[in-house]
């Protein structure tokens, strides 16, 4: 790094040329300058992966909004007589490869070919005409050594081959794609309502206790301690528990702790903000307390409060859909991620398009939001800058 | 030393009283009794039951044997399960729970800071990448979805390991590793960013230039340093830890508190729910007060003030 200043002495005499004498420029500033923000917002945009989940999140937030309107089913919608419909789509239906071709396959088992094929007609409904049989091993005669795959064209069978439910159907026979982005919906409501509201809460509390300082902050900060005590899993679990389940009092579960960590991550940072000149300078300058607080400390933390609230979210979405799995978060026809998982592991054995789906959708979900929480933290060091 | 522990433990008393306080109350306010509709019971019946369970006396009265309960180890009588006492129900069920906690801690912990240590040494090369979109992954991925694929894939589709239920140690092997996941991650990111800032510093070069061989560096200047650090994350693994057992158990049905207390949900067994709220919260504490006191011992460094956690 210090090359620069390695002292080479092997210089030819050629090179060397008196100085001009120029009007002194060091300190003038050759290139506009740049507000920290504006430095973060440039490493933050020159950050590919960052930049990716960005892209990614907005493609699944639009889903969540205009998805349930791009087919004709409804929220619920049940129809017993479509329901358990695997995933077909026009066009990807002729690549059978994907899974959307409206086929139920599975390998069943039999003494020999004709029993396994057998088996493979009772478990889909008795109805051959539509069943294809490949075998796969013939077997000597003993117990379950045959094998065949039977592939069940259900579409044809149930006389609907011109529906397409986009990602199946589930057990009630509800459209799984109005469902899917209607729970996504639904949770990334709950997480960006709980985080906007931690995030007004701590930085409220969190400043408060660091501005004024002296006894209020000791007796603040004395309830900080107790409440940081409590284990949030409790708190959610006892909240959901009292109020009736549904979106808002998973809200209201997931907002009760949650603020605690943002406000004691404000309050350090504006301890340590507070005894700065600048601030000494606009409190001599006769500014009150309030704009004190709006105009010079809140934006100088912005950086971190924008960190935590990207942290929050994703763990916000995974507490719902931990809710939702152990039975204490949305009730049906709800639908939210969380929910949508829990039907996916009911069905998980013979339906498992039920279970990927929103899976991988909320480990997207998940990913990027970590990733996005990460570009920014990159961002608003000043040693990453650019 | 001594006046610190004493506070803390003092603050740890208070949180749990405020809970169990909180949690008595919550559970008067909640419909549900042990009657069921269903029973036809005469007023004579009504009466033994409800005095069995103390259902007769005032509220304050409730709430005054409740506390002497806690304290004696008494969460009262669950309303299901063959009316056995709470503290029976969770005592029989801690151990599959208890066993599966430590070994995901302890592997998992193990594997991450292995995982760390490999992509801190190959500083952004392919392992390190390898490693940290692992770390992102194991972090970022619910514990439960991917319980679901082990199940899926390593249970029923290849028939690896048994699907679900307690019994040999191959039952633990899948729940484990579901279980262990996030403390892997978590060690993983951890022990790397640790280790590159470590590997970075003056003591370092030092070592290097009296000449210790390459693996004293990293074990006994580099890892033992960079270690420090991570007990401040055991915290959140020990959360992850617990949130991951309600789910992970009822996945794999292990008999374990995790899947007990979903069932009691299912049942609304109030005293039960509110006998394995405790029990967490009495655990999380203890975590955090034991983690505290490791980290003050092993960093002289930091000062005995405040509840840091």
């Amino acid at each position: 790094m210090d090359n620069e200043n390695k002292n080479n002495n092997n210089v030819p005499k050629d090179l060397l040329v008196p100085l001009e004498r120029k009007e002194d420029t060091s300190d003038k500033i050759s290139r506009p300058s740049r507000t920290f923000m504006q430095d973060a917002r440039r490493t933050f945009f020159k950050n590919k992966l960052a930049m990716i989940c960005v892209f990614i999140l907005i493609i699944i937030s639009v889903m969540s909004v205009v998805g349930p309107g791009m087919n004709d089913y409804g929220l619920d919608d049940q129809d017993l007589s479509r329901a358990k419909m695997p995933p077909h789509v026009p066009v990807l239906e002729n690549i059978s490869w994907l899974g959307f071709d409206g086929t139920l396959t599975d390998e069943f088992k039999g003494k020999d070919i004709e029993e396994a094929t057998k088996n493979a007609v009772a478990r889909y409904g008795n109805d051959a005409d539509f069943i294809d049989i490949k075998e796969l091993d013939k077997g000597d005669g003993s117990a379950k050594s045959a094998e065949v795959q039977a592939t069940y064209h259900i579409y044809e069978a149930k006389d609907m081959g011109d529906q397409y439910f986009w990602l199946g159907t589930d057990t009630l026979g509800r459209d799984q794609w109005t469902r899917l982005w209607l729970g996504t919906r639904v949770s990334l409501i709950i997480a960006l309502v709980a985080a906007a509201i931690d995030l007004v809460i701590g930085v409220a509390y969190g400043g408060v206790s660091a501005f004024y300082g002296g006894r209020v902050d000791n007796v603040m900060q004395r309830i900080l301690e107790v409440l940081v005590g409590i284990p949030n899993l409790v708190v959610i679990l006892l909240m959901i528990l009292v109020l009736q389940p549904g979106i808002l009092s998973i809200i209201i579960a997931l907002t009760i702790t949650g603020w605690i960590g943002m406000a004691r991550i404000v309050r350090g940072e504006i301890l340590k903000l507070k005894s700065q000149e600048f601030v000494l300078a606009a409190r001599t300058l006769g500014t009150s307390n309030g704009k004190i607080i709006s105009r010079h400390l809140v934006p100088n933390i912005s950086g971190i409060i924008i960190i935590n609230t990207m942290f929050t979210i994703p763990s916000a979405i995974f507490f719902e859909a931990f809710l939702s799995f152990i039975g204490l978060g949305l009730v049906p026809p709800e639908a939210s991620l969380g929910t949508l998982i829990n039907t996916g592991f009911e069905n998980l054995r013979l339906y498992p398009y039920l279970l990927v789906f929103p899976a991988v959708l909320i480990s997207v979900i998940m990913i990027t939001f970590n990733l996005i929480g990460d570009g920014l933290r990159d961002a608003f060091d000043p040693k990453m800058h650019k | 030393m001594f006046r610190y522990i004493l506070r803390r433990i003092l603050y740890m008393a208070v949180t749990l009283f405020i809970i169990a306080t909180v949690s008595f109350f919550l559970m008067k306010m909640l419909p549900g009794s042990p009657l069921k509709a269903e029973d036809k019971l005469s007023e004579e019946q009504r009466e033994i039951v409800l005095e069995k369970y103390g259902l007769n006396d005032p509220v304050p009265v409730q709430y005054v044997r409740y506390i002497g309960g806690l304290v004696k180890g008494d969460l009262g009588i669950s309303f299901t399960f063959d009316n056995t006492p709470v503290t029976k129900i969770l005592m029989d069920r801690i151990g599959p729970s208890a066993q599966l906690g430590a070994q995901a801690l302890l592997i998992g912990t193990f594997l991450g800071i292995l995982l760390g240590l490999i992509a801190a040494i190959s500083h952004n090369g392919a392992l390190d990448y390898t490693s940290t979109i692992l770390a992102v992954l194991g972090t970022s991925i619910p514990s439960f979805v991917f319980a679901g694929l082990l199940q899926r894939y390593l249970a029923v589709e290849w028939e690896l390991f048994p699907v679900a239920l307690w019994g040999t140690f191959e039952h633990t092997i899948l729940p484990t590793v579901a279980l262990m996941i996030f403390p892997m991650a978590t060690a993983a990111r951890f022990t790397r960013t640790e280790m590159i800032e470590v590997m970075g510093s003056n003591f370092i070069t030092t070592a290097r230039a009296k000449g210790v061989s390459e693996y004293g560096i990293i074990f006994k200047h580099g890892l033992r340093n960079a270690l420090i650090p991570l007990v401040t994350v055991m915290g959140p693994m020990a959360v992850s830890l617990m949130t991951g057992t309600l789910v992970i158990e009822k996945i794999f049905a292990v008999p374990g508190i995790g899947e007990q207390f979903v069932t009691s949900v299912m049942v609304n067994d109030y005293p039960t729910i509110m006998g394995t709220t405790l029990l967490f919260a009495f655990l999380f504490v203890l975590i955090i007060l034991v983690i505290d006191l490791l980290y003050v011992l092993i960093d002289p460094r930091i000062r005995l003030t405040g509840g840091e956690s």
